[in-house]
């Protein structure tokens, strides 16, 4: 058996990489809870945001957090137009008319980078990536730190936005209320694109977190974007508390099963409560409904 | 004020609204009256720009709005409170209002509020309670709170009494005789004929799609045509 020491620090380690799943998740979810739509494309769009922080590394030197800076504002802007100008104008017919645009887009997406970049794995070298910081008797990875202070700033962020911005209440607003929203002169389709925008710019920040200790390859934001996935689902469709505390909770699960079955069985324990949830409490921890 | 002219819209294959013509003048109450499913509600939507209008001509404080994006319609001043409130269940009573003032610049936000809470003492009493925790009546007086936060030239109510208790139905029209007597032109869209009646300058009847009877409020109530149609009388 394990030292407690052992066990305590595997959790911990995990707990801080759930948060920057969270991060992943956080986007999903707002996207989700205002556009009402499920968006196959997230894990393209994470992949896209590793290669950019790889190209800044590789090409410009920059160091993978000084890369989320320019990073994000790039993915911001590519997740606005995506919506304004793409899936918008294409979500005008039916649900399924959606899914299958992201489905699409996803596709699309990975298929240009398969050309861009082929499928070799791409790592960026840091002398940091297996560093770690001692916590008591605790050795804790450090870019699992970084990883943890940069999300829960992050979110901290999101929530100032959503809570004391004009555009932040206002989307809010159209999640639960569009035609009101029209009649305070609202431009839903800019509230649309921006909660869009500001979904992806999530996981460009997600990906300047992960780079320093993953590769990545053009298939590598959909194994992320699954995990995801459930964390929506477990902390409840559109939740944004339900996003986080199921990140950290994922990160937590993931560790343990890991520690207990082994890395190649790390992930069954993830989708194991994944069934869970949807037998038991189909709506998640925080969902409404 | 706002001149509509032969205006027609609908939905899909069915037309709905079928060349109407009204106008609201300065310092007016003017009724739109009709039963359920004539086209009231379209017109509000049609006139505030979130449902196309086929054909026609929209006027409002001498700028053409036909076809004008709802944007627009509300920072020319056209406010529209709509059938069913539709205010933000999730936000409080305090964003509900801010969200109001959403096309005004935020440094009139201040003196909005005060004026809106100076009619609605009771929302200033609970601006962080959650919108959708309140009851119909005080819903109704937010939905109208959150109109004058957009600084209305003229207000479009529609069925703002439906669903409340005759109590609070007085309670309203005597509020919308006050934001008249403020100098608040108003289109008061109703199936509450008498007491839409008292209060009113002027009245259209919708039927249709059309108005089949319109003129002096007064004057209207006396109508033996009208008294038959809807005061069963
Ligand atoms: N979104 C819609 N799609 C299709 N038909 C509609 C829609 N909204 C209203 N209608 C139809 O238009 C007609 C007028 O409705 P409405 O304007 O709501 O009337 P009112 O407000 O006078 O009760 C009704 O026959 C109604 O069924
Ligand atoms: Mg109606």
């Amino acid at each position: 058996m394990y030292s407690p020491t052992i066990i305590l620090e595997a959790l911990v380690n995990g707990l801080m990489l759930g948060a920057v799943y969270a991060l992943i998740a956080l986007g999903l979810t707002l996207i989700y809870g205002v556009l009402h739509i499920v968006n196959f494309a997230h894990g393209a769009l994470l992949t896209v945001s590793m290669y950019l922080v790889w190209i800044g590394c590789e090409y410009f030197g920059l160091d993978p957090y000084v890369a989320i800076l320019f990073v994000t504002p790039a993915m911001f802007a590519i997740g606005y137009f995506l919506q304004r100008l793409v899936i918008g104008p294409a979500s005008r017919g039916s649900d399924n008319g959606i899914l299958l645009v992201t489905l699409g887009l996803s596709i699309v997406i990975q298929n240009l980078l398969l050309a861009g970049f082929n499928s070799d794995t791409r790592t960026i070298v840091t002398d940091y990536a297996f560093g770690v910081i001692p916590l008591g008797p605790l050795l804790l990875s450090q870019p699992r730190v970084i990883g943890l202070a940069v999300s829960v700033v992050t979110a901290g962020l999101l929530w100032l936005v959503l809570n004391r911005t004009d555009i932040g209440k206002a989307i809010r607003a159209v999640a639960k209320e569009k035609l009101g929203a029209s009649l305070v002169g609202i431009d839903v389709a800019h509230v649309y694109a921006m909660t869009f925008a500001i979904g992806t710019a999530c996981l460009a920040i997600a990906g300047g977190l992960l780079m320093p200790s993953f590769y990545v390859s053009p298939t590598t934001g959909a194994a992320f974007v699954l995990v995801a996935f459930t964390i929506v689902v477990l902390g409840g469709m559109g939740s944004i508390p339900g996003a986080l505390i199921g990140g950290l909770l994922i990160g937590v699960v993931e560790a343990a099963s890991s520690l207990f079955l082994g890395d190649s069985l790390g992930q069954i324990g993830i989708f194991l409560i994944f069934i869970l949830v949807l037998l038991f409490k189909p709506t998640g921890l925080f969902g409404a409904r | 004020m706002l001149e509509i002219t032969d205006l027609r819209a609908g939905y899909g294959g069915t037309e709905v609204l079928r060349g109407l013509t009204l106008s609201v003048g300065k310092g007016e109450i003017v009724a739109v009256l009709g039963s359920n499913g004539v086209g009231k509600t379209t017109l509000n939507k049609v006139l505030s720009g979130v449902q196309p209008a086929r054909s026609g001509a929209i006027r409002f404080n001498g700028q053409d709005i036909f076809g004008a994006s709802a944007k627009t319609v509300v920072s020319a001043g056209l406010i529209h409170v709509p059938e069913g409130r539709k205010i933000f269940p999730n936000l409080t009573i305090l964003e509900n209002l801010e969200l109001g003032g959403y096309c005004r610049p935020k440094s009139a936000r201040r003196t909005n509020l005060d004026k809106v809470f100076s009619i609605f003492p009771r929302l200033k009493e609970r601006t962080t309670q959650l919108a959708g925790t309140m009851s119909g009546g005080e819903q109704q007086m937010l939905a109208i709170g959150r109109g004058l936060m957009g600084e209305p030239k003229l207000l479009i109510l529609d069925e703002p009494s439906l669903g409340l208790s005759p109590l609070l139905v007085e309670e309203m029209f005597t509020l919308i005789r006050r934001l008249s007597d403020d100098g608040l032109p108003i289109m008061l869209v109703e199936q509450n004929v008498v007491q839409s009646l008292e209060l009113a300058s002027r009245a259209y009847i919708l039927e249709n799609g059309t108005v089949t009877i319109s003129g002096d409020a007064a004057k209207l109530k006396d109508d033996p045509e009208l008294r038959r149609a809807y005061l069963g009388l």
